[in-house]
């Protein structure tokens, strides 16, 4: 990442978050197909609950690649608390938000899963589920919090600090409702190991990079996307004066 | 130490004078207890129903007093002072967890007779020190949470919406943790003496990791 030399001369870039962004993308699009070619083509059809089960190669990798995200976003925000750099704050603004997308994704797909193997939209004996409903619950309250902050300074900084508390939370609250619930289904990965045939372990793991490699392109591009729009603020604010600059409409996200 | 022990005293002797906060949680809990009554349609609870009531009901009354924790500082230039003075600004969270956690006292030991009176069927003598210790663990976690998130909530538009909405999945396992502890001690049949030391360890180690958390990052609730 290329830091700003000086950010008051408008003809230099800031940062540039474009670069490496198209082989980035090629990669996630790459091995995402590859996933879903493995997930159909190669991965053993489940004994017990057939077809609907490859519905995990999509759900659990959207989970685990969300939670990582929410604690990405909360390590992101020490680094503004230290510094007191307002990328900072941008960086986990953006990794928060992507990771909550991808946490109703997986939280949907998690539904629909229980659906079809349980007969249930919603089952409370599932830890897992459980904790994760939890944890989105936290942070679906973050951008309500930024909302609600109109100095920005002061904004980037509470949820920074928001950031940094739900991140130590993910953990805590995991090991809360996992003790708090008995095991109704066998689990499919433990801290052993995981308990999968190893064609569907491989097809695991390569779903599992091409969702962490989506949650990082994406997050570039949100980022690349949020530079340029304030460098263009920038060269507005220089050329045609403050007042008509102002960004449009009210926003919670930093800018 | 000292300067958290001054703004301690200086909220206590508020409290005293206004009667704004304990009461209002105290009342609030009674009355909750009324409506559990209505709600459930039943004249005595026991086991694990007890320990969610009291739980819930606790905790509701706790968030009263956890909205009502930084008003006067805001309103009135507390924290203007405070941050003027040469002091160190973790002794605020020292000083407010502490002012939160003998608040959330009062109201145990007037709601948990209450609670006996009112709801709850089986004997409250022999798992009284059990459910002592799990409480005090309760509150410690309940002040430390509750004051972070009360010094958040302060400074935002809508703080009386923010504070219970961070605070309620924030408190969710420590919430968790405190109903299964105190549910075989409310058991009607056998109740059990002691609580499970597994929720115990939960709920302190809870406790320990806000606590040291809320150390960390509280200074930057009272910067400007």
């Amino acid at each position: 990442m290329q830091c700003s030399t000086s950010s008051w001369r408008i003809s230099t870039p800031s940062t540039t978050y474009g670069r490496g962004l198209r082989s980035l993308s090629l990669a996630t699009i790459i091995t995402i197909a590859a996933a879903l070619a493995l997930v159909f083509f190669y991965a053993p059809l489940d004994a017990s609950q057939g077809f609907v089960q490859k519905i995990f190669y999509v759900h659990v990798p959207l989970a685990i690649v969300s939670l990582c995200g929410f604690v990405f976003g909360g390590l992101l925000a020490i680094g503004y608390l230290r510094t007191g750099d307002r990328r900072w704050d941008m960086r986990s603004y953006v990794a928060i938000h992507m990771a909550l997308i991808f946490g109703v994704g997986g939280l949907i797909t998690g539904s629909i899963w229980a659906k079809a193997s349980w007969g249930h939209w919603w089952v409370w004996n599932e830890p897992t589920l459980v904790s994760f409903l939890i944890v989105l619950l936290l942070f679906a309250t973050y951008q309500p919090l930024r909302f609600s902050i109109e100095d920005p300074e002061r904004q980037s900084r509470y949820a920074s600090v928001f950031s940094i508390v739900g991140g130590a939370f993910v953990p805590l609250n995991y090991l809360a409702v996992q003790l708090a619930t008995a095991y109704v289904h066998p689990r499919v990965l433990t801290l052993g190991g995981a308990n999968l045939p190893p064609s569907m372990g491989l097809t695991f793991v390569v779903a599992l990079i091409g969702f962490a490699l989506l949650y990082v392109t994406l997050w570039k591009y949100e980022m690349a996307a949020k530079n340029a729009r304030s460098q263009v603020r920038r060269l507005r604010r220089t050329l045609l004066g403050d007042d008509i600059a102002r960004p449009a409409g009210r926003s919670a996200a930093p800018s | 130490m000292r300067t958290a022990l001054v703004v301690l005293r200086k909220d206590l002797r508020l409290e005293l004078r206004t009667f704004e906060t304990v009461p209002a949680m105290v009342l609030f809990a009674l009355v909750t207890f009324v409506i559990f009554h209505f709600g459930l349609n039943r004249p005595t609870i026991d086991g694990q129903l007890a320990a969610g009531v009291l739980t819930v009901t606790l905790l509701f009354a706790a968030m009263l007093g956890i909205n009502r924790l930084f008003v006067a500082e805001r309103e009135q230039g507390g924290f203007d002072a405070f941050l003027l003075a040469p002091v160190d600004r973790t002794a605020m969270l020292l000083a407010k967890a502490g002012a939160l956690f003998l608040f959330l006292v009062v109201l145990e030991v007037i709601a948990i007779p209450a609670f006996k009176l009112f709801l709850l069927g089986p004997s409250l003598g022999p798992p009284l020190p059990g459910l002592i210790l799990v409480l005090a663990l309760a509150d410690l976690g309940l002040a430390v949470i509750g004051t972070l998130v009360s010094a958040i909530a302060v400074q935002t538009r809508a703080r009386d919406l923010i504070g219970p909405v961070i605070g309620l999945p924030l408190l969710l396992p420590a919430l968790i943790a405190t109903a299964r502890a105190a549910g075989p001690l409310l058991a009607g049949a056998h109740p059990a003496t002691a609580p499970p030391g597994r929720w115990l360890a939960i709920l302190a180690l809870y406790d320990v990791v806000f606590a040291l958390l809320a150390y960390a990052v509280f200074d930057f609730l009272l910067e400007d």
